[in-house]
């Protein structure tokens, strides 16, 4: 079976990871022809020609009152991302672009400032001659002693793909609003600290000239002023005038709408801490209320202090640093976030779609899904189905449709209105929520708003009004993933994704053409290249690493501690304490691993598309692990999350913990994919909370599928032994060696059926004796042989239990197990398969075993299978039908059946169970007899 | 399999010889517990199993917790703690059928000297009187809505709990068994001594209860280990040194004395009689069933069928087991199911022979794993004398292998399967897997039905 990029593996052979057997090479008539500039150590797919980076980056620039627009940071912060690219001329550009309209100060007709709560603006901008494309996202942050109290700053997501940019906008849109939304929470946080201290300071100073001034009035009995206390009697009422200015600010900062927090839905790691946050700060809006006030009132030790009644703003004083804007704490936050959304969208843009697409097919599948994918996908599988639950009402229409009738362009020629060389989206908020769906259906249409109109919204006091969520209306297509959820009881499941695909594309190309005159005019070739995926094959970016997957490898692993990473996986360590333990392997391991990261750096260079150069990230690591301890020591006047960091609250953390310490694991099996990996959670600074199913899961699944492909090509008995997972019955690998054991184990999970939402039934590594519960919780149990004769009660209990279990012993090489004789198996797990990676063998698992699940659900679901037609009807009738059915219909032989039949089972038990997690695994048996495999 | 597993070495042909153990090996078509449930709340050894109604049962064991179950889902419905010692006693006690009041109640007694009345449909505990010694039996005579305690004597109380009478003190060991018997009698094992007592209910002449020693039976020559009653006309004792004794119900005579049932055939050689004798653990008669015909012992590790119209034995399985069997019961199926000190549970069927049966014993190749404990040659002779003198002979259907300590009981229920409870503090509960599919098949449709998703094919 060879699929597409196995026919990619016959063009650059020597690029890829050792292979288990040499095949003879091909004959020069049927092999693919070189590409052709394999010499210059070009990838076919990398169009990286124009850009002066090797990857995307994120960037985050401010427009400084001072030096005026200024790069602040880039995420990954390394300068070999963006290599020689010229980040100030690039932050001049995107800063030159902000239409945020940010209106502060005296608006005319209002006797105080105004804070205005302004919405983002979004803005995708490109650089031909740069061969840069970036996503803009402008914010603006208050600083009481910046200029109108503003300081805008942009968050940019650079890429050299534009087509990546465009049609990833609105994935880009709602990443880049949590992380913007972050910032500003916690800059509201510390500007309303700022403006209490202000006020004691003005209080403090306001008490001082009064004092001053009854004292010049008694001393003065003349009746007549000296010129000195009018001055006083002056400075005092501006005094006066500041404390009125500066409540009523805080008054509006406090009265910041709690909709549009809601709306904001944040990642998950911040989503609880800043909901707590919302509800306090609601809860504070009201100004009569004020026992919350502490929650923006500064430190009690602040002594206020004499100032000048008049602020003076002068050129040499230091702006705050953005840290210093928002919380540390958010702050924090927010770069995880950033390199959240870096991890999401590396890669190309035809691999990021592909797995959209799979992603939302996957969700459609709700009732056998959890058999065999992943948790993680799940999870956000059911934050999605929330979601469009709540979003029901504007469901009615078929999603296919509101995508052609609202394509991205329209919204762009109206705003191309701007007369900008830039293409740009622009926030419009509805004042009602209840109208939302109504509007965001009708967005499209209404772009004959002028900009007026739309800034007549943007001006608008968010106080008191119900606003809504900020990017939904504009978009249009926002909740296009959840949509398709909901949809699957219409027919066209599929069918309606691709062609959005295609079309979305060609239309945001011909946007740029039209309307972007800047751009055409700066790439007149990018223009007339026609538009088909021209630069959106499967780069593969994951698939670009190198191997080093040897007996080496192996050699390396025993340098870990084992008890330490067993616990890691049950979830049991702490966040922070499973990443203190990657980093300590990292160290450990290094000195070993001299001789390997240069030559994934020289082989990663040679690639162009992704380095990920393994060295520099350490001292990044360090930095990061003193940022958090400031943070957590920073007094805070929230006592929980001073306690717990707000991600150790949230059990969405427990996942990525877990995905964390199974890329530990799988780093552990193979030294070079641990070097770049380790690379790449240090150099996100907070890896695992804010990420879940990022790269690292995707890792997992190619180490698992290499080693799963090399355990079939190995054991001649490979098929019985998944055929024992398959059909439900413990398999347990015994052996002496850990990592050995450990190896397989991750190995072979691909192929045992979940119970439910939840981690698979495997368990790693054990060394007690098994027990009764055990067969009944785990599946797959990596079990420690002993040579001690303490190791009797451990043997004794397998030969006790050995109807319930297949027996792997990889020292001796020998499988105990029942016989297997059917023709599923061999399809699955073909020993000459062609197949020689394992990203891909693990797809083509997967898509196996995505048939067979449907084929499951065939069988469960038909009534007639399991109950009789009618009364008259006998059992044996329906036995006859039963297994009529599942041998001519489903065209299963021999024990093939009883796979269908257990994943059958597993279906309904998830089916009937009344509440998720309730039901307690059942352990179902056969009575047959076991045969002993040998090599 | 064990040695394999060590060294890898094959096993020598001869070791196998040393256990006449018959092994069903691991293909059990007729075995229908193919699902198994492992329910867990017990800290200690659970030792009685009690069937409340069609779907539940209660558990108690040596931590003194009572737990409700439900035999259907293995859900735990009640946790009744109360104890403070291990429970030595459990006995449902069913509402009068004249009274109106409904309340499910159930009597503990446990090794802290107290026996508690618990309402199991709430948890609530009713009532709670304290001993003077420790109450090792209950006996419920639902016909005058009374009960009766065991220990070092014996009392009659009435459901609130008021002592109605009680005898003077029997003995320090205390009473080992009871029975009920018709005419308001019970019969008492006490030691060697069967003692039959008679309840007497208050009268309008004597208003007031009263209970009497009627006889002692002083046939067994050593402690009384079970005590069951066959039907309206016998009952049964058995005794440690293997006396089975059937008694007239009504005149308490003896009808039949067994001594070496368990040796039926009548020409066996000497040598065999004294290993016998060794091992007295082999012959003590740990528990009884019954049913019309047949009275089913457990004699040490062995099983024994004893016709009561032949009055000899029918059936046997000298080596049933590895250890001491603790529990048998009579299916309604013609299966005989039992349970050991060695973990296991068995299920056996008892076959008439027509011709010579075929070999139970599967090939040499499955057993190969099989931890030596069958060899044909061995077995043949043996089997060849028993053959000749008994018309039946039990046949294994299927063992349950789960826990991993000593079976002290188990439960049968007609509709949900076997519960086993065991010195592991686990609480197997076995299924028959394709019921239980069926099961789930039409609970699922009943959901599809109730969500509307259910379509019909036109």
């Amino acid at each position: 079976m060879i699929s597409a990029p196995d026919v990619v593996a016959f063009t650059k052979e020597d690029e890829y990871e050792e292979e288990p057997y040499n095949e003879p090479a091909l004959p020069e008539e049927y092999s693919v022809p070189l590409f052709p500039f394999t010499s210059q150590g070009a990838n076919p797919w990398s169009k990286l020609s124009g850009a002066k980076f090797s990857r995307d980056f994120i960037l985050i620039s401010e427009f400084s009152e001072q030096v005026g627009p200024q790069p602040l940071l880039t995420i990954p912060n390394d300068t070999k991302v963006f290599g020689t690219f010229d980040l100030n001329y690039f932050s001049l550009r995107i800063m030159s672009v902000d239409y945020q309209a940010s209106f502060v100060g005296h608006p005319p007709g209002s006797a105080y400032p105004k804070l205005n709560f302004v919405e983002d603006s979004k803005v995708v901008l490109g650089d031909s001659k740069e061969g840069a494309f970036a996503y803009v996202h402008h914010l603006t942050l208050y600083d009481l002693e910046a200029r109108g109290f503003v300081r805008p700053f942009c968050m940019a997501y650079i890429s050299s793909d534009q087509h990546k940019i465009m049609q990833q906008f609105q994935e880009l849109s709602a990443e880049f609003s949590k992380a913007s939304e972050c910032l500003k929470t916690g800059n509201r946080k510390a500007f309303a600290g700022e403006l209490e201290k202000k006020l004691k300071d003005l209080d403090y100073t306001r008490t001082v000239l009064h004092t001053e001034t009854e004292i010049q009035k008694k001393a003065n009995d003349k009746g007549f002023y000296s010129s000195q206390a009018i001055e006083k009697a002056n400075e005092l009422a501006s005094v006066e005038k500041s404390i009125i200015e500066h409540q009523d600010l805080l008054k509006q900062i406090r009265s910041y709408p709690r909709q549009k927090m809601k709306a904001s839905d944040l990642c998950p790691g911040e989503m609880e801490h800043n909901h707590e946050q919302a509800d306090q700060a609601s809860t504070t809006s009201n100004p009569d209320e004020l026992a919350d006030v502490d929650l923006y009132t500064c430190r009690p030790t602040y002594t206020p202090k004499l100032i000048k009644a008049k602020s003076t703003k002068c050129f040499d004083k230091k702006l705050k640093t953005l840290e210093e804007l928002c919380d540390t704490e958010y702050f924090t936050q927010t770069l995880a976030q950033l390199s959240h959304i870096e991890h999401m969208f590396r890669g190309d843009l035809c691999y990021l779609l592909t797995s959209q697409i799979d992603r939302a097919l996957l969700k459609q599948q709700r009732v056998t899904n959890f058999l065999f994918e992943d948790f993680v996908e799940v999870s956000d599988k059911m934050a999605d189905r929330q979601e469009s639950v709540s979003s029901q009402p504007g469901q009615d229409r078929p999603p296919s449709r509101s995508v052609e009738e609202c394509p991205i362009p329209k919204v762009l020629i109206s705003v191309g209105s701007y007369k900008s060389s830039v293409e740009s989206v622009l926030i419009k908020m509805e004042q009602e929520l209840g109208d939302e769906y109504n509007k965001e259906v009708e967005a499209p249409e209404s772009n004959s708003f002028d900009l007026q109109e739309n800034l007549d919204y943007l001006d608008m006091d968010m106080k008191g009004s119900i606003s809504s969520g900020e990017s939904i209306e504009v978009l249009g297509m926002e909740k296009f993933t959840s949509v398709l959820s909901k949809s699957d009881s219409q027919a066209s499941l599929t069918v309606p994704l691709s062609p959005q695909v295609v079309r979305s594309k060609a239309v945001s190309h011909r946007t740029i053409s039209e309307d972007s005159i800047e751009v055409l005019s700066t790439c007149p070739s990018e223009a007339l290249i026609p538009d088909d995926f021209k630069a959106s094959y499967p780069s593969a970016i994951n698939e670009e690493e190198t191997y080093a997957d040897n007996e080496e490898a192996i050699h390396f692993e025993a340098s870990v501690s084992a008890p330490e990473l067993d616990e890691a996986q049950e979830g049991s360590l702490e966040n922070t304490l499973s990443q203190v333990d990657s980093c300590c392997i990292g160290k450990e391991s290094e000195g070993q691993l001299v001789p390997l990261p240069t030559s994934v750096h020289i082989l990663s260079d040679e690639d162009g598309v992704v380095s990920i150069p393994p060295q520099p990230y350490r001292q990044k690591d360090q930095v990061f692990h003193v940022d958090f301890t400031v943070e957590n020591a920073s007094p805070s006047r929230d006592k929980s999350s001073d306690m717990f960091p707000s991600y150790e609250l949230d059990p969405s953390h427990l996942l990525a913990s877990r995905d964390v310490s199974k890329t530990s694991l799988d780093n552990y099996s193979d030294t070079t994919s641990y070097v770049s990996s380790l690379a790449s959670t240090s150099s996100d600074r907070i890896p695992s909370s804010a990420h879940p199913g990022g790269l690292s899961s995707e890792r997992h699944k190619k180490r698992a599928g290499q080693n799963a492909l090399k355990f079939i090509r190995q054991y001649p008995f490979a098929h019985p032994a998944i055929y024992s997972l398959l059909s439900g019955r413990t398999l347990v690998v015994l052996g002496e060696d850990e990592t050995i054991v450990r190896k397989l184990v991750s190995a072979l999970s691909i192929f045992v059926p979940n119970y439910g939402h939840y981690a698979k039934p495997v368990k790693h590594w054990i060394s007690s004796p098994l027990q009764i519960m055990d067969f009944q919780k785990w599946k797959l149990i990596g079990l420690q042989r002993v040579a001690s004769p303490a190791s009797v009660n451990t043997l004794h209990a397998l030969s006790r239990y050995s109807r319930y279990i297949s027996i792997l012993d990889l020292d001796s090489k020998t499988l105990r197990c029942p016989l297997y004789r059917g023709t599923l198996v061999p399809r699955l797990a073909d020993h000459r398969t062609q197949i020689k990676r394992g990203s891909t063998y693990y797809l083509h698992v997967q898509s196996m075993l995505t048939q067979l699940c449907s084929k499951a659900f065939l069988y469960t679901f038909c009534h007639h299978l399991h109950l009789p037609a009618h009364n008259e009807e006998t059992q044996e009738v329906v036995a006859s039908r039963q297994a009529n059915f599942l041998k001519l219909n489903l065209g299963l032989v021999n024990e093939d059946i009883k796979v269908v039949q257990y994943l059958a089972e597993l279906l309904k038990l998830r089916y009937i169970q009344e509440s998720p997690g309730t039901t307690h695994p059942l352990l179902r048996f056969d009575y047959v007899p076991s045969f002993l495999y040998k090599i | 399999m064990l040695r394999w597993l060590i060294g890898g070495g094959r096993e020598p042909q001869g070791l196998a010889e040393k256990s006449a153990l018959q092994s069903i090996g691991e293909d059990q078509t007729q075995n229908p517990y193919t699902e198994l449930l492992v329910l867990k709340a017990h800290h200690d050894i659970v030792r009685f199993l009690v069937q409340l109604d069609d779907f539940r049962f209660a558990s108690a064991g040596d931590d003194g917790l009572v737990v409700v179950w439900n035999a259907q889902t293995g859900a735990k419905l009640l946790e009744l703690s109360g104890h403070t010692q291990k429970i030595t006693a459990i006995v449902p006690f069913p509402p009068m059928e004249s009274s109106k009041e409904n309340s499910q109640l159930i009597l503990t007694a446990s090794a802290d000297r107290t026996v508690i009345v618990w309402d199991y449909d709430t948890g609530r505990q009713v009532q709670r009187s304290c001993f003077q010694s420790t109450v090792k039996c209950l006996t419920v005579l639902q016909r005058l809505d009374i009960w009766l305690s065991g220990g070092n004597d014996l009392g009659v109380w009435n459901r609130k709990l008021d002592l109605l009478c009680k005898t003077s003190h029997l003995s320090d060991t205390g009473i080992s068994a009871l029975v009920e018997t018709p005419r308001n009698c019970v019969v008492a094992a006490v030691g060697k001594e069967l003692i039959i007592f008679r309840v007497v209910a208050p009268t309008e002449t004597l208003p007031r209860w009263d209970i009497v020693e009627v006889k002692r039976l002083l046939d067994h020559q050593d402690n009384i280990l079970s005590l069951i009653n066959v039907n309206d006309l016998n009952f049964v004792t058995g005794s440690h040194v293997g006396e089975l004794i059937i008694w007239d119900i009504l005149d308490w005579s003896v009808q039949a004395y067994e001594l070496n049932f368990w040796n039926p055939s009548a020409q066996l050689d000497a040598q065999q009689e004294i290993k016998l004798c060794q091992k007295l653990n082999d012959i003590s008669i740990n528990h009884f069933t019954c049913d019309e015909e047949n009275i089913f012992a457990a004699v040490g590790r062995g099983l024994y069928v004893y016709n009561l119209q032949m009055k000899r034995v029918i059936a046997c399985q000298k080596m049933a087991h590895d250890s001491n069997v603790l529990h048998i019961a009579k299916l309604p199926n013609r299966q005989l199911i039992s349970c050991s000190e060695d973990g296991s549970v068995c299920i056996w069927e008892l076959r008439e022979k027509r011709q010579l049966p075929a070999e139970p014993v599967p090939t040499g190749f499955f057993n190969m794993w099989g931890f030596g404990r069958v060899n044909k040659q061995a077995s043949q002779p043996m089997k060849k004398q028993q053959e000749d003198t008994t018309p039946c002979f039990l046949e294994p259907v299927g063992d349950l292998i789960g826990h991993s300590s000593s079976v002290e009981m188990f439960l049968y229920f007609e509709d949900h399967g076997l519960v086993t409870c065991s010195a592991d503090h686990l609480i197997i509960l076995w299924k028959n897997g394709e019921q239980e599919s069926g099961l789930r098949s039409l609970k699922l449709f009943q959901k599809l039905e109730e969500n509307g998703d259910l379509y019909r094919a036109v």
